[in-house]
This record gives C-alpha cells, sequence and structure tokens, in this order.
C-alpha cells in the first residue's frame, strides 16, 4: 500500500509557494492510478516528491515503510524521458539497475524485455538517432529492468503522436502486468487515464484531489457504452473545474 | 577525421596560394614566397627546432592542464550551489574580459622570469573560458537525467561521474581548443623574456636577426603544430563523445 500522509511541498525562499498543501491518500500495491489536472495543480511536483527528488512535510509509506530512493526501487520516466545521449540505448536502459546494483541476470531479462518493447535492434544505437515512440519504449525498458516496487510516469505519452501514443501505452500494458508495479501517471489526455489506470484522480491547485474514482475501463480498447463516456465527461468537468478554483 | 583532413588541406593550400601571390605582388625580402621559406626547411627541422616545439608544448600543456584542474570544479560548483554561483559569477565576469597578458608584470615580479610566469599568464588566460564553458555546460544539463538518476538512489559522486561530467564534455572540448589557440598565440609573449626555448623565442628571434625566412617557416611551424594539437583534441572528442557527435 502507498500511503500519503499531510503531504505537504513548497517552493520558493522560506517555502512562500505552497503547490501541495497537506495532501493524504492511499493506493493499493500493484495499482495503477492516474493524475489528472490543470497545468501548473502540482500534478509533476506529486511525482517529483514520491521520487524523493523534492523535500516535503509530512509522511509517504510503502507497504509500510517511509519511501526512500535510497532503499525502495523507483522507477521514474520524466516528460523527455531522461536519456543519456552519451550512452547507448543498452547502457540506457541498464543505467538505473546498475545504480541500485541490481545487475543479475540482466542480460537475459534486457534481451526478452527489449524484444518485447520492439527495440532489441536498436541497442547499439544512441539516443539522439531515435523516434519519440523509440525513446519512450527505452525509458519503459529502464524503469522496468530495475523491478520497481513504484513505478512513476510523468506525462509519458505527451511528446508522441496519436498513433505512437496508442501503441506505446498497449505495449506499457502488456509489459506492466508481468510484474505489476504499483503505478502512478500523470497525464492530461483523459483516453490515456481511462485505458491505463485502476484509479483516475483529478487534481486541484492546492494539491488536492477532486475527484477520485474507480476505473473499470482499464485496458478496454476504445469502448462505446454510455457509462464509459459518462466517466470520460465526468473526469473532463472535473479538470475544467479544477482549473478554475 | 578524414574529412577534416581534408579540411586542413585545403585551407593549407588556400593559405599557402594567397601567402605566394601576396609575396609575388609586393616582391620585398620582407615577404618570402612560400616555395623560398619551405626550401629552406631542411636547414631549418633539425634536433633544435624539436626542443623549441617540446618547450613551448610543455609550457601550453603545463598552463592548460591547471586551468582545467581549476577550472571544471569550480565550473561544476558554480552551477550547482546558487550560493556560489552569486558569489564567483562577478568574479568571473569582472576578470574574463581584462587582457591577461596586462598582468605580466604583476607574474614575473611573482613567480620570477622562467617558466612559473609563463604558464601563470597562459592558466589566467583559458581558466575563465573553462570555467564559463563548464558552468554553462552544466546548466543545460536536462533535469530529467537528474530525477531518474536520483529517484533511483544514486550517490553525489555517481552522479557527477556518470552524468554531470560526460554532459560537460563537448562544451569542455570547444573551450579547450579556443584555449589552445590562445596559448599558442600568447607564446609570442611570454617566450620573449626569459628564456632560450619555444616557438615564440625561435620566432622573435629570427625577427631580431632579421633572418624572415627562419621566421616566417617559424610561423608555418607553429601553425602546423596548432592544426596537429586541434586533431589531437578532435580524436579523444570523437572517441570520448559519443552519441553528442
Amino acid at each position: 500500500m502507498l500511503e500519503l500522509k499531510d503531504i505537504s511541498v513548497t517552493y520558493g525562499k522560506g517555502g512562500t509557494h505552497r503547490v501541495i498543501d497537506q495532501m493524504s491518500w492511499q493506493l493499493e500495491t500493484g495499482t495503477v492510478l492516474a493524475v489528472a489536472g490543470p497545468s501548473g495543480c502540482g500534478k509533476s511536483t506529486l511525482v517529483h516528491a514520491l521520487a524523493g527528488i523534492l523535500p516535503y512535510a509530512g509522511s509517504i509509506t510503502l507497504d509500510g515503510t517511509g519511501l526512500n530512493p535510497k532503499t525502495c526501487s523507483i522507477g521514474l520516466i520524466p516528460q523527455n524521458y531522461g536519456l543519456l545521449p552519451w550512452k547507448t540505448v543498452k547502457e540506457n536502459c541498464l543505467f538505473t539497475a546498475k545504480i541500485r546494483d541490481n545487475t543479475s541476470n540482466m542480460e537475459a531479462q534486457l534481451t526478452s524485455l527489449c524484444k518485447e518493447l520492439g527495440i532489441d535492434g536498436l541497442l547499439e544505437r544512441y539516443p539522439g538517432t531515435l523516434s519519440g515512440g523509440q525513446a519512450q519504449r527505452v525509458a519503459l525498458a529502464r524503469a522496468f529492468l530495475m523491478n520497481p516496487e513504484l513505478l512513476l510516469m510523468d506525462e509519458p505519452f505527451a511528446a508522441l503522436d496519436i498513433a505512437a501514443a496508442l501503441a506505446a501505452r498497449e505495449l506499457f500494458l502488456r509489459v506492466w502486468k508481468e510484474k505489476k508495479p504499483t503505478t502512478i501517471i500523470v497525464t492530461h489526455r483523459v483516453e490515456d487515464a481511462l485505458y491505463l489506470a485502476h484509479k483516475i484522480a483529478v487534481m486541484k491547485r492546492g494539491g488536492h484531489f477532486s475527484f477520485l474514482n474507480e476505473n473499470p475501463w482499464q485496458g478496454v480498447k476504445s469502448p462505446k457504452e454510455a457509462a464509459y463516456r459518462s466517466l470520460e465527461q465526468q473526469i473532463t468537468e472535473n479538470i475544467i473545474k479544477a482549473d478554475e478554483i | 577525421m578524414r574529412k577534416k583532413l581534408w579540411v586542413f588541406i585545403k585551407g593549407f593550400l588556400l593559405v599557402n596560394l594567397f601567402w605566394f601571390l601576396l609575396a609575388a605582388f609586393l616582391s620585398t625580402p620582407v615577404l618570402p614566397g612560400p616555395l623560398t621559406v619551405y626550401g629552406k626547411y631542411s636547414h631549418m627541422i633539425n634536433g633544435r627546432l624539436w626542443l623549441h616545439i617540446g618547450a613551448s608544448l610543455g609550457r601550453v600543456a603545463a598552463g592548460l592542464s591547471i586551468a582545467l584542474l581549476i577550472g571544471i570544479p569550480v565550473g561544476i560548483f558554480m552551477a550547482s550551489s546558487a550560493i556560489a554561483n552569486r558569489i564567483l559569477h562577478p568574479l568571473v565576469y569582472f576578470s574574463y574580459p581584462v587582457p591577461k597578458t596586462a598582468l605580466l608584470p604583476v607574474c614575473m615580479l611573482l613567480l620570477g622570469l622562467g617558466n612559473g610566469s609563463k604558464i601563470l599568464i597562459i592558466v589566467l588566460t583559458t581558466v575563465f573560458q573553462i570555467i564559463v564553458a563548464v558552468r554553462d555546460a552544466a546548466e543545460h544539463i536536462d533535469q530529467g537525467i537528474y530525477y531518474v538518476a536520483k529517484s533511483a538512489g544514486a550517490h553525489k559522486k555517481s552522479i557527477l561521474k556518470d552524468i554531470t561530467l560526460p554532459a560537460v564534455l563537448p562544451e569542455l572540448f570547444t573551450s579547450i581548443r579556443i584555449g589552445t589557440g590562445t596559448s599558442l598565440a600568447i607564446l609570442l609573449i611570454v617566450e620573449a623574456y626569459g628564456t632560450r626555448w619555444g616557438m615564440g623565442y625561435y620566432i622573435l628571434d629570427a625577427w631580431s636577426r632579421i633572418n624572415y625566412i627562419q621566421m616566417y617557416g617559424g610561423i608555418v611551424i607553429m601553425s602546423v603544430v596548432g592544426a596537429a594539437l586541434f586533431w589531437i583534441l578532435d580524436g579523444i572528442q570523437w572517441v570520448m563523445c559519443k552519441g553528442m557527435r
């Protein structure tokens, strides 16, 4: 269980700008939470706090122990994927696993995961020569190769065109189902949230969820049902409302 | 590399053509033509010439090495600490444009007429551009890369070794190239006193003896040495900065 208790994150000199204010919620282990919301509401700040990049007040625990990058395995896929241009695709894939000294049996895992993600032919190339979709899959491989207990994705499909985004999220779900790490995806695309997440939250300014709901449509491709449309509508309205607050 | 060699050959031929035409047009002993100069090379190239080249290269290598040892950590420190940048930036900003050769009397008074003052002038001339290049390059590293490493639990030492240093290498090589060119240029000033060795001394000595053929021969040799240093730097960069070419 991922548990946040009274989390506050402040920016500026002396903590003058409070982006997240006493946020508390829980997420069951092995589920995907999609966090949507207007720009600047603190979605990325939340991800950075969870990733241990930003200091915060309050407590975050994962399965009862304090969340800390040094002790927990946290996979992060930032908005622009954070690939190292001077390392090959293979070296990039193994980068975080090596930081965690988690390299036993890595070659076999790398081979099978890269094959599954369709990047097995790119291992000796450099990130500068990859398309957006390919770079995204390399970032996915890097995150999954470290066997994350918590996976954080910040707008993972935002830089991709529609076709590439559809393919990428399908691929993500397929790989995710093999290890099922607790996952938080920040996205502004409602259809991505509905396809990928077990739960969907809408964040309003000040860092509170104005909406948190179960999503029965996870993994369902373009459902036509009225209930799907209604949930989609509800989320969109909440995002618009959150922007007005 | 082959392309660069071709550029060098073309440049060398064009400069020699221009030199040939100008010498033919002016027809003065002050400007002998390239064929006259090259015709005397068999007399010029001997053990003593190599000692002159070695003395100059030694001073440039020592000066640049000290500048790198100071410039890299200071540049990274300025990029990583806002307080350090606030304190050091005005110092660098003020000192960068000061013509360092104007400090030659001070260096001579402090370190005497030997190699110390000559190397110090090379250090002062090159260190600020190295600091600025490293700081700017470090400031522009994709933050996503740091986020990925930090969320995986990377230590500061590993972040420095695996991210910051490789990321600043291309700009560092540019500043070394500029520094090399500047150092070779100021050899004519620093080797004008307190030594009988060095390409600067070689050229100035020939000039004072009205031996124009040796003077131009020295200038050509110094240019070829400079080009060779650029090649070597290009080669090292080619090996060290794969993926960022």
